[in-house]
């Protein structure tokens, strides 16, 4: 079911929102990666280049009270769902600043503060997480919303339709969007599975599924927003596949030559982070110094970050030892 | 026989060379492991010499991976199964420890199921809490399964060729931080049988019991122990079911003390068990307590300072040793 019409005209403070935490994902994984090229983080990261739209728009739909699941990729639904860019570069730098005390890392991190489940490194595991919190929600006779992030690559784990069916038989306030990327690591969907249009196994168990392209971060708010209404009417959950592509490899260490080139240029012509801003000046009527302005204040915003992380408090093994004596 | 010297990896490549060469039942599937040649490299080569049919690339399914694995062991085939990471074995558990486990027992000794999980666990690089963990107790506490953790690569292309001959289901645990290691692999057949320790370095004074990547670092704790004046003797028992009881209690025997060092958590592991066998088998021949080196009680943590200190480092070895050389008049 594709979804095309454009409800009504966006707000200009919408349009804003959207563009400025899609520049700020931007920003946070292109200089993240040059932090990492500088030895300065360490373990996996797995960059959201290219997929920004999809955090951008959907947790722009949410409200405080709505949670969200994520994943190994999981910066820009950490930045999206409001965490501040401080205490992520605090994070990848190992500091006790850091969200998660430098315990967490890239793979696991989270502003808990923020409904965020967290990143996560084990692929599939977001989708059941996040049908706990809605059930949570249920139980407590709450309307909040929780938005799973999940992967094509995980649409092949069990843990896809155990938890989407748990969802679908208890009418949870559950949304499913399934970044599909394309790729698990170097594996093709295709090689990976029969029926590539990953929405229709939210239809064969009766959940209400649309397929979009997660490239267009508007269209992605009005698909999670009609969602999250229908949730709050008992009308869940619903699944929503959104397509992309990343700009990279799969981690900072894959130079992924198993990408296409073409395909590639035409998801970069499709570029999120461009349509936020294409937007934001036409349909917004931003003026250039207004996005020259937004931009600055992200760039500077990274660079201070690093700056308060290089001179932050290194974790002591002693408070770590007192954190775990009761493990 | 020359000096060849191979890595961990290529010696466990050659395994999988020789012995699917030699029998045709023998297929390997799991991520990315055909065409791209695996995360570790170990697979590389095996697409284009044995084909798509026997090498396959996999979906993100862990779970119905290792049951297809061991159905088709229990159908006679010999299949092995990659998972990246022994982390994500956990899903699949059902499948090892209710399935591979219990069929020989549950069919009167008929059934048989060759087997193989090919993961590998341990710290390293701050990969963090969810991809660093040391999970061989839980695999050693479930009778039927057989756990393998060699340390070098002579020892993991004969292990590995052994495996690939046996019946039972084996989980053949490679550590992140040996692939890259080299040492001498003779040319020709090279067959490891389980249950057969391995004294890596012979010792009078105290016996260091230690496997997979503590094995290297607690050869390094003996080398600096000599300069000291105190021979260690480093004993790899390589299969950890089943173990090599036998030459435990000998090397005890002739040593009078014993540091037992591992990286994995020390609650419920593996060195509290052999220290329980020392003790209740060899009681008499010990000057001092069994020490044990291990991991905190703790998942790793990314910080790379904290990560060492959740793992046994030389330091800590050499400390146990200096204890329990200590001890020794009553
Ligand atoms: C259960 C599990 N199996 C395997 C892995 C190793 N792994 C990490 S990311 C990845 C590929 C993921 O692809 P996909 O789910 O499509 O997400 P993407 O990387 O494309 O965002 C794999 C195989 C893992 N982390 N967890
Ligand atoms: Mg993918």
């Amino acid at each position: 079911m594709a979804k095309t019409a454009r409800p009504n005209t966006p707000s200009k403070e919408l349009l804003e929102k959207l563009f400025t935490t899609a520049f700020r994902i931007r920003n946070f994984e292109s200089e993240g990666i040059k932090l990492y090229r500088q030895g300065l983080v360490r373990g996996y990261f797995h960059p959201y280049l290219g997929q920004e739209g999809i955090a951008t728009g959907a947790c722009a739909a949410l409200e405080d009270r709505d949670y969200i699941a994520s994943t190994h990729r999981g910066h820009g639904h950490c930045i999206a769902q409001g965490a501040e860019v401080g205490g992520m570069v605090a994070e990848l730098l190992q500091k006790e600043t850091g969200y998660c005390k430098g315990y967490g890392g890239s793979m696991h991190i989270a502003d808990i503060s923020r409904n965020n489940l967290g990143a996560n490194g084990i692929v599939g595991a977001s989708t059941p997480l996040g049908v706990g919190a809605a059930m949570a929600s249920q139980v407590r006779g709450s309307d909040a919303v929780t938005v799973a992030f999940s992967t094509d690559g995980a649409s092949n784990n069990g843990t896809f339709l155990e938890s989407l069916n748990l969802a679908a038989i208890w009418n949870l306030n559950f949304i499913l969007i399934v970044e599909n990327n394309q790729y698990a690591v170097s594996t093709k969907l295709e090689e990976a599975t029969r029926e590539t249009e990953l929405y229709k196994r939210g239809e064969a168990i009766g959940v209400e599924s649309h397929r979009i392209d997660g490239n267009d971060p508007l269209l992605v708010y009005e698909t999670v927003a009609d969602a999250v209404k229908k949730c709050r009417a008992g009308l869940g959950p619903i699944l929503i596949e959104a397509v992309t592509f990343r700009h990279s490899g799969h981690h900072v260490n894959d130079p992924g030559k198993y990408m296409p080139e073409e395909k590639l240029a035409y998801y970069k012509e499709r570029d999120p982070v461009d349509r936020a801003r294409d937007n934001f000046i036409s349909m917004g009527k931003a003026a250039a110094s207004e996005v020259e302005a937004i931009e600055a204040d992200i760039k500077a915003e990274f660079e201070a970050a690093v700056d308060a992380a290089k001179v932050a408090g290194e974790v002591t093994v002693e408070d770590f030892q007192e954190f775990v004596a009761d493990y | 026989m020359s000096d060849r010297e191979l890595m961990y990896r290529e010696a466990l490549r050659e395994a999988l060379f020789e012995e699917m060469e030699l029998n045709d039942e023998v297929f390997i599937i799991g991520e990315g492991i055909a065409e791209r040649g695996g995360s570790y490299k170990v697979t590389e080569g095996l697409l284009d010499r044995f084909g798509a049919g026997r090498v396959r690339d996999t979906p993100i399914s862990e779970a119905g991976m290792i049951g297809v694995g061991v159905g088709a062991a229990i159908a006679g085939s010999r299949p092995i199964v990659e998972i990246l990471y022994v982390d994500f074995a956990m899903l699949g558990m059902d499948m090892i420890v209710n399935q591979a486990a219990k069929f020989r027992l549950m069919t009167g000794g008929k059934g048989r199921v060759p087997f193989i999980l090919r993961t590998q666990g341990g710290t390293g690089g701050g990969v963090a809490a969810q991809h660093s963990q040391s999970l061989e107790a839980l695999f050693y506490h479930i009778p039927g399964l057989r756990v393998v953790m060699p340390s070098t690569p002579a020892d993991a292309k004969g292990l590995l060729k052994y495996a690939l001959r046996q019946d039972d289901p084996v989980m053949f645990i490679e550590h992140k931080h040996l692939y890259m290691n080299k040492g001498h692999v003779p040319e020709g057949e090279l067959i490891i049988e389980f249950g057969q320790a391995d004294i890596k370095r012979e010792g009078t004074d105290v016996t260091l019991i230690a496997w997979s990547n503590m094995v290297p670092r607690t050869l390094e704790a003996a080398e600096e122990l000599a300069t000291m004046g105190i021979s260690a003797e480093v004993l790899d028992p390589r299969t950890l079911v089943p173990l090599d009881r036998e030459a435990i209690l000998k090397s005890v025997a002739k040593t009078n003390r014993c540091v037992i060092v591992q990286e994995a958590v020390r609650r419920g592991g593996i060195a509290s068990d052999i220290s329980s066998i020392i003790q209740e088998e060899a009681f008499y021949d010990l000057d001092a307590p069994v020490q044990i080196v291990a991991g905190l009680n703790t998942p790793i943590p990314f910080n790379l300072v904290l990560e060492q200190a959740s793992v046994p480092q030389k330091d800590d070895v050499i400390a146990a040793v200096q204890s329990v050389l200590h001890v020794d008049t009553f």
